[in-house]
């Protein structure tokens, strides 16, 4: 038996949710409005985007944040991969400490690795610039990946590649063609997490990004501290729409894995 | 397969690298002094520490403790019904409501904030609508006030409170509700009594989530609050980007995880007696 909750509950929330959500679509509306300066609705543009391609700053900023996400995905796939499948094969004294070590950057307060990061930068007298924003990103990245795969590793079993390994696979056989099938639903939503975060980052990018390597949100925080303009609107628009879309797209995976899962371990 | 073990090593050079190590070198730095050119000289000096207890510093570390603990009573406050609401409703409202929940999450704080400074502006949406409707007379002043980043805060962190009172409340065992309602139970008392205490561990988690990130934010405040409003964490950056007093920038990041891990292990403590309480009162 359920009972209802109360109405007051009900409003309570539709309350919250108007409050999260409007000032996020407002920026969305404004950044249609045909005016610079004023507050009202002036009518429907594109200006601001068209202007925004225009713009060669916001341009070598985009191709900065790109170059970085792209590159610090795939070696925090790779890495964040490699830690969840070799930590199965670790005592347990050993795992405690390696799972301790992967969720400590989602845990240490972003401008903490971010300073942390540029005195060690300073110290080995690595020059700032997109190498180091990599790094940054590589580090903080892989421990998302981490979380997803292991998960979806615990989920799984380890009955299907036993059967394999007695079947007489070896380990890179077993490996390739039945724990990588069953894991890649993780693997790609870790993918499409690290991407989001790195293309997101403002906090530990702040702090290790020379001035070459300006990336999307350090260009929109010193737009953001001279006040506001509709380019930033459209811009800030096409980063909401950009990360809402890989974030549900990792949701996806994420739940077409849960799906294979009940399937492949029922049987057994 | 054994041999996977090994395949760990890479990662574990790769964090001792870039996260253990530079840790420890901002600890190191923190006991150091600097030359009026802003590098680090080496030799063991308490510089740094000594300038923290300067009565400016440590007023605006008041400051920035007396701000998140507030932001993290009232997300808590406005985002446990809504937990609750989203846990207890028909599977629809529930998935929906997880995804409307976890969409913020996503958005850039950045842009978050900013949402903030087309409302509150002079010129901006709030004080229009307040005109148009002759509640007031002139524009008043919103931006760049205290109210505006304890409201910016808030607004960043309710998505970090509900989720995890979220899962604590859906993996609850409903039937104990059903129990206690059938042993004569008011709601309130079955509240009280069970549905609070189980959902005690993601009100810590949410709690340290949202203490923790507040007072690492110095976007908010420099946004939101203009140059008036500092908090610790605009003082460190400023410290590491512009004034260059690292040693000083490298105490104060050691007092702020410092501190902000006694108050977890305090906060942790609180709970967990004031639970054994209502365990041993049931009993």
């Amino acid at each position: 038996m359920k009972k209802k909750s109360h109405p007051l509950l009900g409003i309570h929330s539709l309350l919250m949710m108007i409050f999260i959500y409007v000032p996020i679509l407002l920026i969305i509306v404004y950044s249609f409005n045909n005016t610079r300066l004023s507050g009202d609705w002036k009518g429907f543009t594109f200006e601001w985007y068209t202007s925004l391609l225009k713009d060669r700053h916001v341009m070598e900023a985009l191709t900065n944040s790109l170059t970085v996400a792209v590159i610090s995905t795939i070696a925090a796939t790779l890495l964040g991969t490699l830690a969840a499948l070799s930590l199965r094969n670790l005592s347990r004294r050993w795992k405690g400490g390696m799972n301790g070590l992967m969720y400590l950057p989602v845990v240490i307060p972003d401008i903490i690795m971010g300073l942390s990061l540029l005195v060690l930068f300073n110290q080995m007298h690595i020059p700032l610039g997109k190498a180091t924003v990599i790094i940054a990103h590589i580090t903080f990245s892989m421990s998302y990946v981490y979380v997803v795969v292991t998960a979806r590793l615990a989920g799984m079993g380890r009955q299907l590649e036993e059967a394999a390994s007695d079947l007489g696979a070896t380990g890179w056989k077993t490996f390739r063609y039945v724990t990588l099938p069953q894991i890649s639903p993780g693997i790609i939503s870790g993918a499409l997490i690290a991407f989001t975060m790195s293309l997101d980052d403002f906090m530990v990018s702040f702090f290790v990004a020379g001035p070459s390597s300006t990336t999307l949100p350090i260009y929109i925080y010193g737009q953001v501290k001279r006040g506001i303009s509709p380019e930033i609107n459209a811009l800030c628009t096409l980063l909401i729409l950009v990360s809402v879309t890989l974030i549900l797209l990792a949701q996806f995976f994420l739940n077409r894995g849960k799906g294979q899962k009940k399937h492949k371990t029922l049987p057994i | 397969m054994r041999k996977s073990k090994f395949l760990m090593i890479p990662v574990l050079l790769w964090m001792a690298l870039f996260l253990l190590i530079p840790m420890i070198i901002v600890v190191v730095i923190s006991f150091m002094n600097r030359d009026t050119l802003g590098n680090v000289v080496f030799g063991f000096s308490l510089t740094g520490y000594k300038t923290f207890f300067d009565s400016l510093y440590l007023g605006i570390y008041w400051d920035t403790l007396v701000l998140s603990v507030v932001t993290t009573v009232i997300c808590l406050l406005v985002s446990y019904p809504l937990a609750y609401y989203i846990a207890n409703a028909a599977p629809k409202i529930q998935t929906w409501g997880l995804v409307l929940i976890t969409i913020p999450f996503w958005i850039n704080f950045l842009i978050r904030t900013y949402a903030w400074v087309l409302l509150l502006r002079t010129q901006g949406i709030v004080n229009s609508l307040l005109l148009h409707f002759g509640w007031i007379q002139d524009p008043v002043q919103m931006l760049y006030t205290k109210g505006a980043v304890l409201l910016g805060m808030v607004y960043n962190f309710i998505p970090f409170m509900v989720l995890p009172i979220y899962v604590a409340l859906e993996q609850m065992d409903k039937r104990l509700l059903d129990a206690a309602s059938d042993l004569g139970a008011t709601r309130w008392k079955a509240f009280r009594h069970i549905t609070l205490p189980q959902s005690k561990s993601g009100i810590m988690t949410g709690c340290v989530l949202v203490y923790v990130s507040t007072t690492g934010m110095f976007v908010v405040t420099d946004i939101l609050g203009g140059a008036k409003s500092m908090m610790i964490s605009n003082i460190i950056q400023s410290q590491y980007l512009g004034a260059r007093n690292w040693p000083f920038g490298s105490a104060l990041s050691v007092i702020f995880v410092i501190t902000s891990l006694i108050l977890i292990l305090l906060f942790n403590r609180a709970m967990q007696s004031k639970a054994d309480r209502v365990k041993e009162g049931s009993a």
